[in-house]
């Protein structure tokens, strides 16, 4: 009980915190907007191509955004030294993790469905009737994401050339939810049946047990080195 | 019979790479007793502070917070210890309330509205409770930082320059707070660099200087003067 009120107290301070500056969120918008123009611009109006590559350049757009959401997701405790708060505060700190991973999650998740509209309008997409299998696919991708993604930006959070070190261990890790995410994803737009893409629902469903229980297990060495 | 230390500091090192900060440290607070760090910058003070804090790990020698060893029982010394480092621990966009909630609950200390608010009402910004913390004067961030002491009541503080940066009034409200403190059994290191204020609180004076406790005097009827001409001598000496 207690472990769990830490673990809320955590995701509480991230997400007021942001819904009062909105500096993450604002900063994710743009660069969504400025990547759908991007992707506008180089596909064009070929319709075929952009079939093709529409479950790549959606996860594209959401590792992107991602990156750049979960890169600043130890920001805070920079600030004002409170990263020697949560070192000192008694207990298991994992509880702190998995309140770090849900605020970003919920962070995360917020931007995806953003980007969804957002590619739906530009591409004129009907992604509606695809949204109910697609939400387990984006859930469980982005939950693999944000484990990792949380774990080493506390990693790094000290490390003075961070921007340049965060993706690069990030991405080689997230390889397993990439190819899962995306193959299941492009599946799904192809009007599959959810019970068509199970395996690869189960490599991205043990990739985030994985994840989540190694953060679990780590963060605690993490915080103190 | 004397109490058994509060802060027990034994040839204590500390070595970042090859460089040497600390080199045999040697230090006892009792409970009840201030005692003054001084030295100049880079004598080691705040690293002093973080391994008593737990923060950092010494090099060699021993370290005891409340009878609990800092290396070995690093938990145990961090539920008894109080710490105001240089940052304030607090987050700019929540409230003073939310701030103070939020410290209270991570730590496991009472967090009802009455504990919060009273909490609060002892270092006076109870009426500044429901504002942005990014609006304090950095005076106002240190009393919202002591208010976490109010609440969890450790019997040690370790305090890095608690009176740089902030004005007479609110150094005068530190002074009779870390007095009370004091009264109540409770011990206080404090790392500073002001010969006047910060040594107002302090029971005893010690001079850290190449490494090493260059002089650990009781402050007694010593005047400011007297502590600089001292500092001078050993400060210098001992670099």
């Amino acid at each position: 009980m207690i472990y769990a009120r830490r673990a809320w107290i955590v995701l509480w301070k991230d997400l007021l915190s942001e819904r009062r500056s909105k500096e993450t969120l604002n900063a994710l918008f743009f660069f969504s907007l400025l990547l759908l123009f991007l992707f506008q611009f180089t596909l064009g109006a070929d319709r075929e191509r952009l079939v093709a590559a529409l479950p790549g350049l959606l996860w594209l757009g959401f590792i992107l955004s991602g990156l750049v959401g979960l890169g600043r997701a130890f920001l805070a405790e920079r600030e004002n030294d409170c990263w020697e708060g949560l070192l000192l505060a008694p207990g298991d700190k994992s509880a702190i993790y998995l309140g770090k991973v849900a605020g970003n999650l919920l962070l995360m998740l917020l931007v995806e469905a953003i980007l969804l509209v957002l590619f739906a309008v530009f591409f004129n997409l009907d992604l509606a009737a695809h949204l109910l299998p697609l939400a387990p696919v984006i859930g469980l991708g982005t939950i693999g994401f944000a484990a990792v993604g949380t774990l080493f930006g506390a990693m790094t959070a000290h490390v003075r050339a961070r921007e340049l070190l965060f993706p690069v261990l990030l991405l080689p890790v997230q390889v397993p939810v990439l190819l899962g995410a995306v193959k299941a994803t492009e599946a799904v737009l192809l009007g599959e049946p959810l019970a068509a893409v199970g395996h690869w629902l189960g490599l991205l469903a043990a990739a985030d047990v994985i994840y989540l229980t190694v953060g679990v297990l780590t963060f605690d060495a993490v915080l103190e080195a | 019979m004397t109490a058994d230390p509060s802060i027990h500091v034994i040839g204590l090192g500390k070595a970042f790479g090859g460089h040497l900060v600390l080199d045999d440290v040697s230090l006892d607070v009792r409970p009840g007793e201030a005692v003054a760090l001084l030295g100049p910058n880079g004598a080691g003070k705040s690293t002093l502070l973080r391994i008593l804090a737990t923060l950092l790990r010494a090099s060699r020698g021993t370290a005891r917070v409340a009878g609990y060893d800092c290396s070995r029982q690093p938990e145990s010394v961090r539920a008894r210890v109080g710490l105001l480092a240089h940052g304030a621990w607090v987050y700019e966009d929540l409230t003073a309330l939310e701030n103070l909630k939020f410290w209270a609950t991570l730590g496991g200390l009472p967090n009802g509205p009455e504990a919060l608010g009273g909490a609060l009402a002892a270092v006076e910004l109870d009426r500044v409770a429901d504002e942005r913390v990014r609006t304090f004067s950095l005076g106002m961030k240190r009393r919202l930082a002591l208010a976490r002491f109010v609440l969890a009541r450790p019997p040690v503080l370790l305090l890095d320059e608690p009176f740089a940066g902030i004005d007479q009034r609110a150094g005068k409200w530190l002074d009779e707070h870390l007095g009370a403190f004091k009264a109540a059994g409770g011990a206080i290191l404090m790392a500073t660099h002001s010969f006047g204020r910060g040594l107002g609180v302090a029971d005893r004076i010690a001079i850290l200087a190449g490494g090493r406790v260059a002089l650990d005097t009781p402050l007694g009827a010593l005047a400011p003067d007297d502590v600089r001409r001292l500092y001078d001598l050993h400060a210098e000496d001992g670099a």
